[in-house]
């Protein structure tokens, strides 16, 4: 595929997102499996593999074979961030990261490694679907980036956006779709030629575009120094530059360029001249400048604002999923693993004790607008649902994206109250019907089913003896567990009734089932 | 037996085991992704699930009986089948794994050693209801009939 700075035409043409070319890395073949089939059925076409260096090298093959990468964090042969970092550096895809675990820190470290996104398995359909937008809004940014290279059609996008909703988003992240309009607007020269959609075609089409002419970048050079580079944010620069028909996020992007640069040749520094290096290299790329970072995020944070006016109803939860891919991807296009210190008011200070030991990480003071984000999450999610209430007080901890929110909870109930979750899932190990106290025959043994398999306890008729064959072990295994072979005939399930506790005590060792291992 | 009634009891039971926290909604998401392009899904699904259970219940009980215990090991090994265990929707195999987690954190062994026969037990629990889910399917389907979906 061809891609001349300008969005693919691959990526869109008539249909995107469908045809998305996805690849997706994971060790377990099961998951593998499964997301291979959401993602077909999401229109989108599908490469599987279960090593990260197998994908590497997929990947280093032919650069611009796939739009996005889908990888899980736990691998046996490398690391998932690992991954992350090197599909980043080396062909500046857009990655998403899945893992069932969904704490916080590794959350975190996504980000910081570069991650675009961050899926709680198990993944829903709805998150799956809605991954091209990571792809378009990458594209965005990377054409704001070149500007020499030729100009695209806003109004084409904008349609093309609007078809991908249509098509495939139950929840549009209208994020993309303002920031769509709002660049547009900002466009003095943009030419909008309406009902033209030219993509890759360098020959028609030609937007006036911001070109980053020497002096010009001398300005913002000379604009940035002038601040510092620990204090620079795109309104400074502006302000200093004092270059009219020039908006804010035409710096902001070329200075996103410009860390990157610095932070690249401050490896290359580093690598070269491991003990001589000067102090002004350290210096710089470490502090790309919270006062920046913080600018850009509020300032998407005020867009949200607004929008959130506009969709009540999508309104919380997917602001914030495109807020935290918003300041995401902008992090990302800083400085690719950076340490974020200072965020103890999102309550991580124990965890970032072990991100910091992190090598080869740029330490910068960010504060991430999470009191805004975040803790809203929690609340939508008090409303919706009854579990959330153990959540809510827990400001800090919860998800970063909407993805993790609504997975979180499950992933966080378990390990802090799990007497809630066993009350509120109906782990009926107590309570049974009381109802059905005379329990025929075959309801008995339709509860045997579900809670007995084990031996040990005297059948009551001789159906049982068909029914529950307890003397099989696995061969290989040895533990004591029971293949049960299925009977010829079916019984009526009344299910769960009068249990008797030793069936399901009933293995000798079980006296260590107990209520609070099992909940607890 | 008629396949309307084979057809109840297996909406039933499925409901039942839901209910009762052996299967989530990810079970019901891999019913939905079942199509004619792939009839078998779901089996094909769990049947990988039971094979990577055996795998790592084993490496699991390995792992504890070494001297000393690599905690980090079996931590791992957990992490892996909470994973898996999330694939096909077994909640509470699932859960055992994160208290699991927290006992190999701590390195607690008997702690670890508790959980792994909690595992052991869970998992041996839903391959019987499991299997005897499919088992209602195949008569079902051997009786002409189709397999209800579970809301």
């Amino acid at each position: 595929m061809e891609n001349n700075g300008c969005l693919p035409c691959t990526t869109l043409r008539e249909g995107f997102p469908a045809g998305l070319r996805v690849l997706v890395v994971d060790d377990d073949p099961t998951w593998l499996k499964i997301l291979e089939k959401m993602l077909k059925k999401c229109s989108y076409q599908v490469t599987t593999c279960c090593l990260a260096t197998e994908a590497l090298k997929k990947l280093r093959e032919r650069k611009d074979a796939f739009d996005i990468v889908i990888s899980d964090v736990n691998m046996p042969d490398m690391n998932g961030f690992k991954l992350l970092e090197h599909v980043g550096l080396e062909m500046d895809l857009p990655v998403i990261m899945m893992s069932v675990d969904g704490e916080t820190s590794r959350v975190m470290k996504g980000v910081q490694h570069g991650a675009c996104d961050y899926l709680l398995k198990p993944v829903r359909m709805k998150e799956l679907r809605n991954i091209w937008q990571h792809v378009l809004r990458k594209r965005i940014h990377e054409g704001r980036e070149f500007e020499s290279l030729e100009g695209f059609d806003f109004e084409g996008i904008h349609h093309f956006m609007r078809n991908g909703q249509d098509q495939c988003c139950d929840d549009v992240s209208l994020f993309s779709l303002e920031d769509c309009i709002s660049s547009t607007r900002k466009r003095k020269d943009a030419d909008n030629k309406h009902g033209e959609r030219e993509f890759g075609d360098s020959s028609s089409t030609k937007k006036a575009r911001v070109v980053w002419s020497v002096d010009l970048h001398q300005k913002f050079v000379q604009a940035v120094n002038q601040i510092g580079l620990d204090k620079v944010g795109p309104k400074k620069i502006l302000d200093l530059m004092n270059v009219p028909w020039l908006s804010r996020e035409n710096v902001a992007s070329h200075l996103q360029k410009y860390r990157l640069y610095l932070s690249r040749l401050q490896r290359q520094r580093d690598q070269k001249c491991s003990s001589s290096g000067t102090k002004h290299s350290d210096s710089n790329p470490k502090d790309p400048g919270s006062s920046t970072l913080k600018n850009s995020m509020n300032k998407q944070q005020n867009v949200f604002s607004t929008d959130n006016l506009r969709c009540p109803n999508n309104g919380l939860l997917q602001l914030h999923e495109a807020d935290f891919r918003g300041t995401v991807s902008e992090l990302n296009n800083i400085v690719p693993g950076p340490n974020m210190t200072n965020v103890s008011h999102i309550g991580l200070d124990q965890t970032f004790s072990s991100l910091n030991s992190e090598g080869n990480s740029e330490v910068f003071d960010c504060t991430l607008p999470t009191q805004y984000t975040w803790n809203q999450v929690p609340q939508r999610k008090l409303q919706d649902d009854p579990k959330s209430q153990s959540i809510a007080s827990m400001d800090s901890s919860p998800s970063a994206a909407s993805s993790i929110a609504s997975s979180a909870v499950e992933n966080i109930i378990p390990a802090q109250s799990k007497s809630l979750m066993g009350n509120d899932l109906g782990l009926k190990t107590q309570e049974f019907d009381a109802s059905l106290s005379l329990i025929p025959d075959l309801e008995f043994y339709q509860q045997n089913l579900l809670w007995g398999g084990e031996g040990g306890f005297s059948p009551l008729d001789e159906d049982l003896h068909f029914f529950l064959l307890q003397s099989e072990c696995y061969d290989d295994m040895n533990f004591g567990m029971h293949n049960i072979e299925m009977p010829e005939y079916y019984y009526d399930p009344g299910l769960i009734a009068d249990v008797p506790n030793h069936l399901f005590y009933d293995s000798a060792d079980y006296s260590l089932v107990d209520q609070s291992l099992f909940i607890a | 037996m008629d396949v309307l009634q084979l057809q109840r009891k297996l909406r039933e039971h499925q409901a039942a085991m839901i209910r009762e926290g052996f299967l989530d909604d990810q079970f019901s998401q891999l019913q939905k992704l079942q199509d004619e392009s792939s009839p078998d899904f779901v089996i094909e699904v769990v049947k990988m699930f039971f094979d990577d259970s055996e795998n790592l219940l084993n490496n699991m009980t390995r792992a504890l009986g070494q001297v000393p215990v690599d905690f980090k090991q079996v931590d791992a090994h957990v992490h892996q089948y909470k994973g898996s265990s999330a694939s096909v929707g077994a909640a509470r195999v699932k859960n055992v794994c994160a208290t699991f987690r927290n006992f190999c954190e701590a390195q607690n062994l008997e702690g670890c050693v508790r959980c792994l026969q909690q595992l052991q037990h869970e998992y041996s629990l839903l391959k019987n209801n499991l299997q005897y889910l499919f088992r209602l399917q195949e008569e079902i389907q051997a009786a002409g009939g189709s397999i209800p979906t579970i809301e």
